[in-house]
Formats: structure tokens, C-alpha cells, sequence
């Protein structure tokens, strides 16, 4: 029984299918990647996961249980949380009042919430900002409020969608360093990325996709140099 | 039977002119995404400037409406301007401000009317008020077929206006997308002034060919508003020929509830339609025929 | 901090209850039971609408099952009204659990609308169901005490009941979950919020208190006319700008709503006779365009812009 698992999953909005009989499995404590240019299917796959919308068919499994079904909110009670490709603070909330209404999930007391907030503002280097209103926020601090927001809800999996675009490489640098801790705690990580030195250095496997199927799958090294992948950001000129 | 066919005729000729009303509102709902709850208090002013053309200068109804519209026109380009702009720029909890400025809008259109004539009803009589032409063994009222007729003139008017016009299309094209379109050369608060004047002229227009069939008296307003709700949830936000459509619908659906239940429950079937509409098919008949 | 809020909520207190020494000619004390009785129907409806911001322009259908529930148990059953104020609000927040099953899985002016339609849905039954509600004729009751002193301060009891409760509710984690839904409803999904059921939890109180001023205002009034207490203009929008003006989502800002309401238009009515209803709706428009959080929404801002580091709740006093 695997951590993670998509099987023949596909997503038809209309006649489109966004996307089409994917499958993939991922391993617990493992960083999986996916890739794919812009309109791959990438977001609508995290979408599926935590149920914005239903699939058209296929499944979906976490620890063994089928969760392509249940009502959305159950999915983060479930221990996967995510991050949106378009961030959404909270904005007349403070940091840490946005970080507590995660914190909130696996507790009733005040308390006990906040305490578990500041622990994960803490992890995340945003002690200077507690109490700043996330609407004033600029665009790297709003990401790394999405995460810890995430992370106080105490996931064993985390999708994290386009973590680093808009950021410069320090920035970036940054982002890589708060996922390999984000790891290290022990926290399933699968991160979508159309910035492949970002997923090269961070991924244990990488899927790459486009048009919503799958166009290649392993270690970030064959995936590189696979000419399917080569063809799908360059074009065929490069394969 | 005979009765079941007057009752549908009725029910049809009124609701064409609801629906000319009501497509003043979708314009309004489609390109700026606001609910405007000042629409049957338009309406209501331009109902009082076709009816004191008449009282005042003689002017038959249907002249009239064609001086109500224009003013109407102009105080839907100020209100928008200098009002309903403002909003656009203002972060405030709540989004519904922008609603809320119209029932402020609403208050004011309305107080203002009651200043200047009272709460008493009034009505307008001309020789024709209460003429009636036959169909067959059904006696349908005169006012009730012109007002339908022109009603229908000018949704199709309407109609080419923003299919084959550039303004219509600049219309149409900042309700699909307003980024877009600003990317496209259009000018958009421009526009949104515009199709607020235009949407307020419909209004104007509606009423006018409503007054020799209602009486009026500064309240009226609401209840138009309301109609105009219904027919724009049926029709689909938006869409011009939805809310033709939705018009008839309400118009017919109405008369046979005033005929068969009765005339208290008669608005009850408007909401009970509208409720169901909102929960069930909210894109509204429009959404149906893209299907 | 906490304890400055405490230090002022309890002044007010006082200084409403002893109020009555030196105000207490009746026609003063009726504003203020009127304030009160509106200050109770703000702090419910800000509750859905200021926090969770689930703004219901049908709150209307609360306050006339309130006021009929007292009143029909003197008309059918000789019981007295003020049993009403227990059986009222619990008639409303039983009402409002299916009107939130049809209009929560709206959103914004959707459910806005949806919830227009219900209160007028409502005013339109309780006129012609009339075996049952008297009609448009109303119900008249005769009410045992007459003195407006008694009334002032089972009105201070309702409001500070309702803004107790208000404040508990929206100080704890259903609190934080609600502001976490205004702001973003896909976003508190995605953290494990159940959306429908907290909006819920913000309804029933909401409804709840809104049924109690219903019944007050039957053991008060002596009266109900259903288009006055179902009235879409007079009590479902009045509300909306009531606590617009005060202050969305803020403790007090309905009560201070209230208070502007009853008294500035009380002031516009002596002084400027048949215009003031215009006067009042050109203020609002004023106050909408350059106010929009309300007054004291507005010194809220002021306030945090001045101390960064104050800890509060969206605005909260």
C-alpha cells in the first residue's frame, strides 16, 4: 500500500480533458516533483486532490483510503494541506491570526492554538511579522504564510503549488531552504514547479506533464535529459 | 379556456414590458457586476417625467417617454460618474457596499419624487386608457398591445444596437472581460457610464409604457425592482435576450397566479420562481440554451 | 488591552443602567428602548453578516417570527407575550436552519438575494395565511405593564445578552473560522473548515437574537403589523445600515449604529419635517462613499495603523 496514490485519474471540463488517465504514486517522506509547461494540468491535479472539484473518473488514495470522494474540508482533516498558486491570506487577518485559523484544526483552545502558531512562525522565519496584517504583506512573505498557515494543520502530506514563481533567486533560495526543513520534519512534500532548477535541486523524483498525461517519470537526472520533456518546454527543434 | 387565454395574453403583453425594464438591469448587472437595487426607483422617476408631460404640457404617454429617456440617460451617467465609481476604489469589508450605495441612491430618488408630489397615487388617462381591441372572444386592452409593440421595437433596437455598433460591442465585450477589453482599446469607465446612462434610459422607457396600466406614487419603485430581479436571475446576468425571455415568463407566470390562486399569492409565485432559479439553474435561461 | 475593553464595557454598563435617573421622560426613554431594541437586531445581524460575511438582506423574516411567535400566543392560546421572548427566538433559529440549507450554497449577492427573497416570501405568507396570522389586520395584545422604565431595562438586559454572546462566540476558534470564511471561503476549505456548518453556527445565533427583538417589540409595541415587522426597506436593509454605519464587525459598532439611527433621525424628523428621509438617505450614500467601514470601523484603522503591534480580530473592540 503506497503513502499517495493517483490511479487513471482523468478531469474533463466540457470536451476538455485538463487532465488525462494520469497515475502516479508518491512515498512517504519522499519530495515528488511534477512539471509540465503552463496549461499542463499541473494546478487542476491539486485541485482533484483536495476536491475543489470531482474527477471524471479514476481514483485517488491516501494511507490506504479512498479520498477522490469525500466532502473537501474532510481532505485537510485528513492530514494533506496545500498551498494555492494564487495566494489567498486571509487579509484583514494578522500573520499569526492566520497561522492560529490552520492551528485551529486539531484544537478547540485559544491557547493552545496560538502557542502551536508561534511555534510554526518560528519554523518559518516570520517572527518579525506576527502581528502584521497579511494584506500589507509583499509577495514572498504572503507565500511563506500560505506554508506555515499550511503547516499548522498538521499534515503528513503538503502540495505546495508554484512555491517560487515571482520570487528572485535569493528569494528562491530561501523558498528551497523552508521545503528541505519542511522535510525533515518528516512531511510528505509534493511540489509543482515550471522552474526546473528549482525542482532539479529539491526533487526526489519528478513527474513531468503535459496536456494533462504523462510525458515522463524519475529521478530529476533522466528527467532532464528525457527528449519528451526537452520537447515539451523547447520544441521539437531541441529534442 | 377563453379566460385561460386572456389570462396568458395578459400575461404576455405585460410581461414585454417588464422585460424592457429588466433589460435595463442585466445590461447594468453584466458590466459592472453590481446589483443595483435603484433600478425600480429609475424606473419610478422616469414614470413621474413622462407624467408630468402629460399633466403639465399635454404630451401623450408615448411622447413623453422619448423626453424621460434622455433624462433619464444623463442621471444614470451622473450617478455612475460620481457615485458608484467612487466605490471602486474603496477596500472595505464588505463587498456589498457597492449594493448598499444603491439603496442610498434609492432612498434619495425616492424621497425626492414624495417631496415634489406627495405619496398620492396618480394615474394617467388618455382616450385610449381604457379602449380594448378583440381577439377572437378575448377583449385585451389597448394600452397593453402598444405598450407590448413598442417594447418589442425596442429590444430589437437594443439588439442591433449592441451587435452591430461599436459601442455595443465595446459594451458587450467589457461585460465578457473587462481586462480584456481595456487591453483592446476600450475605454472602460467610459463604457460602464454609458450602458449605467443606457440601462437607466430602459428603465425609463419600461415605466413610461407602464403608466396608463399602473397607478403611480413614489413607492411603486419596489416592486419594479424587484420584477426586474426575477426576470434578470431567469434570463441569466447579462443577457438581453434572457431577460426578454424571462419578462414573458414572469408576466404569463404572474397573470396565472392572480387568475387561478389569487392576487395575494400572485407575487409569491415571482419569488418562489426566482428562489429556485438561484439555487437550481443559475446561469439562468441563458445558461440553458448554451447547452 | 483586554482589560481596557473590560474597564470600558463595564462603564457603559453602569452608566446605562443608572442612565434612567436623569433621562426619564417617556418620550426620551422610547428612543432609548428603541436603540436598544435596534442595537440587538444589528449585533445579531452583524454576527453573519459583519463577520462571517454572509450579508443577508432577509433578516426581516427573523424579526417578524419573533414578533409573531409572542404575539399569536396571546391571540390563539391567552399565554402571555413575554413567554414569547423565550419561544420567539427559538422559533426563529429553528426557521432559520432550512432557509440556510437553501441559501448557503449561494455566495455574496447570490445569497444576498436569495435571502431578500426569503424575507419577502415570508412577509407575503404571514399576510395571507390569515386563519393563522390575523392577516393584514394584524394582532393587537394587551400588554400588563405599560411602564416605559421596565421596558428600558429588559432592553439593556437583551442587548447586553446578545453582545455577551456575540462577543464570546466571535472571540474563540468558531470566531477565527467565520473571518477565515469571509476572507476567503476556498482558503478556509482547504484548512479543514467545514464552510456550511460554521455559516450555520453564525445563523442560528444570528437568528436567534434577531427573534428576540421581535418579541420584545411585540411585549413593547402592544402590536404587529406584518408589513411593519416583515418590512424589506425598514428592517432588512435599515439593519445593513445600521451597522454600516457603526462599524462592521466590531463589538459596539452595531450599538453606536443604533444609536446615530434612532437619534439622527429623530432629529431629522422634528427638524426637517417631510424631508427627512431624504436627508437620511443622502447620509447614507455620504457615509458609504467616504466611510465605508463605519465610524467605528474607521477609528479601528486609525488605531491600528498607529500601534502595529496591537493584537486584534478584523477590527475587533
Amino acid at each position: 500500500m503506497s503513502f499517495f496514490e493517483i490511479k487513471n485519474v482523468t478531469k474533463k471540463f466540457g470536451g476538455l480533458a485538463a487532465v488525462s488517465n494520469l497515475s502516479f504514486q508518491v512515498e512517504q517522506g519522499e519530495i515528488f516533483g511534477i512539471i509540465g509547461p503552463n496549461g499542463s494540468g499541473k494546478t487542476t491535479v491539486f485541485n482533484l486532490i483536495s476536491r475543489f472539484f470531482p474527477v471524471t473518473s479514476g481514483e485517488i488514495y491516501f494511507k490506504g483510503k479512498r479520498i477522490d470522494t469525500v466532502p473537501a474540508h474532510k481532505i485537510c482533516e485528513m492530514g494533506i494541506g496545500r498551498t494555492f498558486q494564487v495566494v489567498k491570506p486571509l487579509r484583514r487577518m494578522s500573520v499569526i491570526e492566520n497561522v492560529m485559523a490552520g492551528a485551529f484544526l486539531r484544537t478547540g483552545s485559544m491557547g493552545k492554538a496560538r502557542h502551536k502558531a508561534e511555534e510554526i512562525i518560528d519554523f518559518c522565519g516570520l517572527e518579525k511579522y506576527t502581528h502584521r496584517e497579511a494584506k500589507g504583506l509583499p509577495i514572498p512573505l504572503r507565500k511563506r504564510l500560505e506554508i506555515a498557515r499550511s503547516l499548522a494543520t498538521g499534515p503528513s502530506l503538503i502540495m505546495l503549488d508554484e512555491t517560487c514563481a515571482g520570487l528572485n533567486p535569493k528569494e528562491s533560495e530561501e523558498a528551497i531552504d523552508l521545503i528541505r526543513r519542511i522535510r525533515d520534519t518528516g512531511i510528505t512534500i509534493i511540489i509543482v514547479e515550471h522552474i526546473m532548477k528549482v525542482m532539479m535541486g529539491i526533487s526526489d523524483r519528478i513527474l513531468a506533464i503535459n496536456f494533462g498525461s504523462e510525458i515522463a517519470m524519475g529521478k530529476p537526472k533522466e528527467i532532464a535529459n528525457h527528449p519528451e520533456v526537452i520537447k515539451a518546454y523547447l520544441g521539437d527543434a531541441y529534442a | 379556456m377563453l379566460l385561460f387565454g386572456q389570462t396568458v395574453i395578459c400575461g404576455i403583453l405585460l410581461g414585454g414590458m417588464y422585460a424592457l425594464i429588466a433589460i435595463g438591469m442585466t445590461l447594468i448587472m453584466g458590466v459592472m457586476k453590481i446589483i443595483n437595487l435603484a433600478h425600480g426607483a429609475l424606473v419610478m422617476v422616469g414614470m413621474y417625467v413622462t407624467y408630468v408631460c402629460f399633466k403639465e404640457f399635454g404630451i401623450d404617454p408615448y411622447l413623453g417617454m422619448f423626453i424621460a429617456m434622455p433624462i433619464l440617460f444623463f442621471i444614470g451617467c451622473l450617478i455612475q460618474n460620481y457615485m458608484i465609481n467612487r466605490l471602486v476604489e474603496v477596500d472595505s469589508i464588505l463587498p456589498e457596499n457597492q449594493v448598499l450605495l444603491t439603496v442610498g441612491i434609492m432612498l434619495v430618488l425616492t424621497e425626492t419624487m414624495r417631496l415634489m408630489f406627495k405619496s398620492d397615487y396618480r394615474s394617467v388617462s388618455t382616450s385610449y386608457s381604457s379602449s380594448t381591441v378583440m381577439l377572437g372572444d378575448m377583449s385585451i386592452s389597448v394600452p397593453m398591445v402598444i405598450g407590448f409593440i413598442i417594447a418589442m421595437a425596442f429590444t430589437f433596437l437594443l439588439h442591433l444596437f449592441l451587435t452591430r455598433t461599436d459601442t455595443g460591442r465595446a459594451i458587450r465585450a467589457t461585460a465578457q472581460d473587462r481586462d480584456a477589453a481595456v487591453y483592446m482599446g476600450v475605454n472602460s469607465s467610459r463604457i460602464t457610464m454609458i450602458t449605467f446612462g443606457l440601462g437607466s434610459a430602459l428603465a425609463a422607457a419600461g415605466g413610461s409604457l407602464l403608466l396608463p396600466l399602473f397607478y403611480l406614487w413614489p413607492d411603486i419603485g419596489h416592486l419594479f425592482t424587484a420584477k426586474s430581479f426575477i426576470i434578470t436571475i431567469l434570463g441569466g446576468m447579462g443577457s438581453t435576450m434572457g431577460a426578454a425571455v424571462g419578462g414573458l415568463v414572469l408576466g404569463i407566470a404572474e397573470s396565472l397566479g392572480a387568475t387561478y390562486i389569487s392576487m395575494g399569492y400572485k407575487d409569491i409565485v415571482g419569488l418562489v420562481i426566482f428562489l429556485l432559479v438561484l439555487l437550481f439553474l443559475p446561469g439562468g435561461f441563458r445558461s440553458l440554451a448554451r447547452r | 488591552m483586554k482589560n481596557k475593553n473590560i474597564i470600558y464595557t463595564a462603564i457603559f454598563v453602569v452608566l446605562a443602567a443608572v442612565l434612567p435617573l436623569f433621562i426619564n421622560a417617556p418620550y426620551q426613554l422610547h428612543m432609548l428602548i428603541l436603540v436598544m431594541m435596534w442595537a440587538v437586531i444589528g449585533t445579531a445581524w452583524n454576527l453573519l453578516g459583519g463577520y462571517a460575511g454572509q450579508v443577508s438582506f432577509g433578516h426581516a423574516a427573523f424579526f417578524g417570527v419573533g414578533a409573531y411567535t409572542a404575539g399569536l400566543l396571546v391571540f390563539h392560546f391567552g399565554i402571555s407575550p413575554w413567554w414569547g421572548m423565550l419561544l420567539g427566538p427559538i422559533v426563529a433559529a429553528v426557521v432559520s436552519l432550512p432557509i440556510g440549507l437553501i441559501c448557503f450554497r449561494l455566495r455574496g449577492p447570490y445569497f444576498a438575494l436569495a435571502m431578500l427573497a426569503l424575507g419577502e416570501i415570508f412577509r407575503l405568507l404571514f399576510i395571507n395565511l390569515v386563519s393563522i396570522t390575523n392577516g393584514a389586520k394584524g394582532v393587537l395584545i394587551m400588554p400588563v405593564i405599560t411602564s416605559k422604565l421596565f421596558y428600558y431595562y429588559v432592553g439593556l438586559a437583551m442587548l447586553l445578552l446578545t453582545v455577551l454572546i456575540t462577543y464570546l462566540i466571535v472571540h474563540s476558534k468558531i470566531g477565527y473560522y467565520l473571518v477565515s470564511i469571509r476572507e476567503d471561503q476556498d482558503a478556509a476549505t482547504s484548512l479543514g473548515v467545514p464552510t456550511t456548518l460554521y455559516k450555520n453556527y453564525a445563523l442560528l445565533p444570528s437568528a436567534f437574537f434577531t427573534g428576540l427583538a421581535g418579541a420584545f417589540y411585540t411585549n413593547y409595541v402592544a402590536f404587529i403589523d406584518p408589513h411593519i415587522v416583515f418590512n424589506l426597506s425598514n428592517i432588512s436593509v435599515m439593519v445593513i445600515l445600521v451597522v454600516m454605519l457603526g462599524g462592521v464587525a466590531t463589538t459596539w459598532g452595531p450599538t453606536v449604529g443604533a444609536l446615530i439611527y434612532i437619534f439622527l433621525g429623530e432629529i431629522f424628523r422634528t427638524t426637517l419635517g417631510s424631508a427627512n428621509v431624504l436627508i437620511f438617505g443622502i447620509l447614507v450614500c455620504l457615509i458609504i462613499m467616504f466611510l465605508p467601514n463605519g465610524i467605528v470601523g474607521e477609528l479601528d484603522l486609525v488605531k491600528r495603523i498607529m500601534s502595529r503591534k496591537k493584537e486584534s480580530l478584523s477590527g475587533g473592540v
